[in-house]
């Protein structure tokens, strides 16, 4: 197991060398994202300031919402976010150079890159998930712990899906960056959102379709055993592997309809 | 070992047009062979269907005996490619790092992936820019570096896409010089896409002329020649105005510019030598400057035609 991750290893490290090289600027990178997370943690701050409760969330289950989104989508771009460059390899037609590697394509993109600039978010949602987790009044039990840990492992594999399944899409579109960073993005910003505050249509799109809901909103009602209804039921939250799941189905699939269509039409 | 290339009635369209068309050839291990044509002929197509980017629209292709599409890692196992304007290295990381990388990718075990590294960087006289990020490499060095990456695995087929464009003369002679020395050493099989006839002249025992998706010819370069002609052209600058030089044995005279101040002549060089041409003029004339010029494969190609054709 570990031979045939080596080749990974060795790129995944001169990643992080380059990176490196320049360490001023790496530093201001992650000033920079630490600087965006502390932003989207502002925006919940203003909201909770005007009022005590917002789609059935006070300012501390607001915040492990925040918190567990954005850990979650941290994560994910730190490991596969570079999946948005695709369209500048099809176009420099630099994917060529990676089909004539012996490895295969979706593992060379997603090991091409390793972002860790994106740790400034990660760190001001831990933060936020700390406060969140002292704050708030929660009856600590193995379930809590476990639904914590699952959680943050399958919002971390939604996003990746979701980045995965917009790269997919990307050798079809290869100018539609904007149209999938708005699953991707907005997926993003859907997440660390009370589910309550979107219309019916919608909430069932973020919870069925892009499966947003699952990454924080969901996990964090059952959690602080907040009154759930009828499109949230507390026991739903304990479906986020399987969300997880589909969403890497559909991932998988477009991707792979994706490097079919490259090698059917020539980029 | 097996057949290396084999593709049989292969055809690739692109929505309505055809650009590879029915294209039959075989390439035995050891071979040299020089796939020439105009561009937009079907080149780079018919070597990214042999690769596996590109699904065949119709017929039969195989690279080391494996069926590109669906055994692409392990075709790209066996073949070492190098496309003119796409790089395997890592423009932000040291040169030496681009090859620790690529041993690991293609599984070499670390102490094998270091002597071959060291090799083909004592063959190619890349140790001064082992510690050079690849963005500072002069366009020469970065071709030497691109070709010693297609190599490290020690495939059996290295197919190189154009990689002499833009090179200076010295470094085009450094290059040739290394891959025969290569190819003497290890019997790689070797396909190359050229504009530049030198290169054929100097890699390859057998060319291949692509016009419009098919194949137009196959044969060796005496072949071609004796086709359509591979001659030079010697344009001579004089010293003062000559009349035509239409008498010089060897050589016929094709252009006369500014009352006979700049003659050219075309020479076959299998028949005689440039110094040769040179020194009958310099007998009737005094010459101030000269150029040797190689006629372009376009030029080559537009001629096949015409005699195919008449």
């Amino acid at each position: 197991m570990g031979d045939r991750l080596e080749p990974y290893r060795v790129l995944l490290a001169s990643r992080m060398r380059a990176q490196m090289q320049y360490r001023a600027s790496f530093v201001t990178d992650i000033l920079g994202t630490v600087g965006v997370g502390v932003a989207e943690f502002a925006e919940v701050w203003v909201i909770f300031h005007n009022v005590d409760v917002l789609g059935g969330l006070d300012f501390t289950a607001a915040l492990l919402v925040f918190a567990l989104s954005n850990i979650a989508f941290s994560l994910a771009d730190l490991f596969v976010g570079h999946l948005d460059t695709l369209p500048t390899y099809i176009r420099a037609g630099q994917v060529d150079a990676f089909y004539v590697r012996p490895l295969p394509l979706l593992a060379q993109l997603v090991t091409s890159d390793l972002s860790l600039r994106r740790i400034g978010r990660l760190s001001v949602a831990l933060l936020a998930l700390t406060v969140a987790l002292a704050t708030a009044d929660i009856a600590w039990t193995p379930a809590v712990v476990a639904l914590l840990v699952l959680t943050v492992v399958s919002g971390t594999a939604i996003f990746s899906a979701l980045f995965t399944a917009a790269g997919g899409l990307q050798f079809f579109l290869v100018d539609g960056a904007e149209f999938t960073n708005s699953f991707t993005y907005g997926g993003a910003y859907s997440a660390q959102q009370s589910q309550q505050v979107f219309p019916g249509p919608l909430r069932i799109f973020w919870t069925f379709v892009v499966p947003t809901a699952f990454v924080a909103y969901l996990p964090a009602v059952s959690i602080l055993e907040l009154p759930g209804d009828r499109l949230a039921p507390l026991w739903l939250a304990w479906c986020t592997p399987l969300a997880a799941v589909l969403s890497w189905t559909v991932a998988g699939l477009c991707w792979r309809a994706g490097t079919r269509h490259y090698q059917g039409a020539g980029g | 070992m097996s057949t290396i290339i084999e593709t049989r009635e292969l055809v690739r369209e692109f929505k309505k047009t055809r650009a590879v068309d029915r294209m039959s050839f075989v390439v035995e291990p050891g071979e040299s062979v020089g796939y020439i044509g105009a561009n937009g002929a079907g080149k780079s197509t018919t070597i990214k269907m042999l690769t596996g980017i590109l699904k065949p629209t119709s017929g039969h292709v195989r690279t080391c005996g494996l069926d590109p599409m669906r055994q692409r890692i392990a075709v790209a196992r066996r073949v070492g490619v190098v496309f003119g304007q796409r790089s395997q290295l890592w423009w932000d990381l040291p040169l030496g790092e681009s090859f620790t990388i690529l041993a690991a990718i293609h599984r070499l075990d670390p102490a094998a992936g270091r002597a071959r590294t060291r090799e083909l960087v004592d063959q190619l006289e890349m140790g001064p820019q082992l510690g050079t990020p690849v963005r500072s490499l002069s366009l020469g060095q970065r071709m030497r570096a691109e070709i010693a990456a297609a190599l490290l695995h020690t495939p059996d087929l290295l197919i190189l896409d154009e990689p002499t464009i833009g090179l200076d003369v010295l470094s085009k002679q450094r290059l040739r010089e290394f891959l025969v020395a290569e190819r003497r050493e290890r019997g790689t099989t070797l396909l190359l896409t050229t504009h530049d006839m030198g290169d054929i002249e100097r890699l390859c025992d057998r060319v291949l002329v692509i016009d419009r998706g098919a194949l137009a010819f196959d044969g060796t370069l005496a072949g071609l020649a004796a086709t359509v002609g591979a001659q030079r052209l010697l344009v001579i600058d004089l010293a003062v105005p000559t009349p035509p030089l239409t008498a010089i044995a060897g050589a016929t005279l094709v252009s006369n510019e500014s009352q006979g101040l700049r003659q050219s002549l075309a020479f076959d060089p299998k028949s005689t030598t440039a110094a040769a041409v040179l020194a009958r003029v310099s007998a009737v004339a005094e010459v101030r400057d000269l150029a040797i010029e190689e006629p372009d494969i376009e030029d080559v190609v537009r001629r096949l035609y015409a005699a195919s054709r008449p």
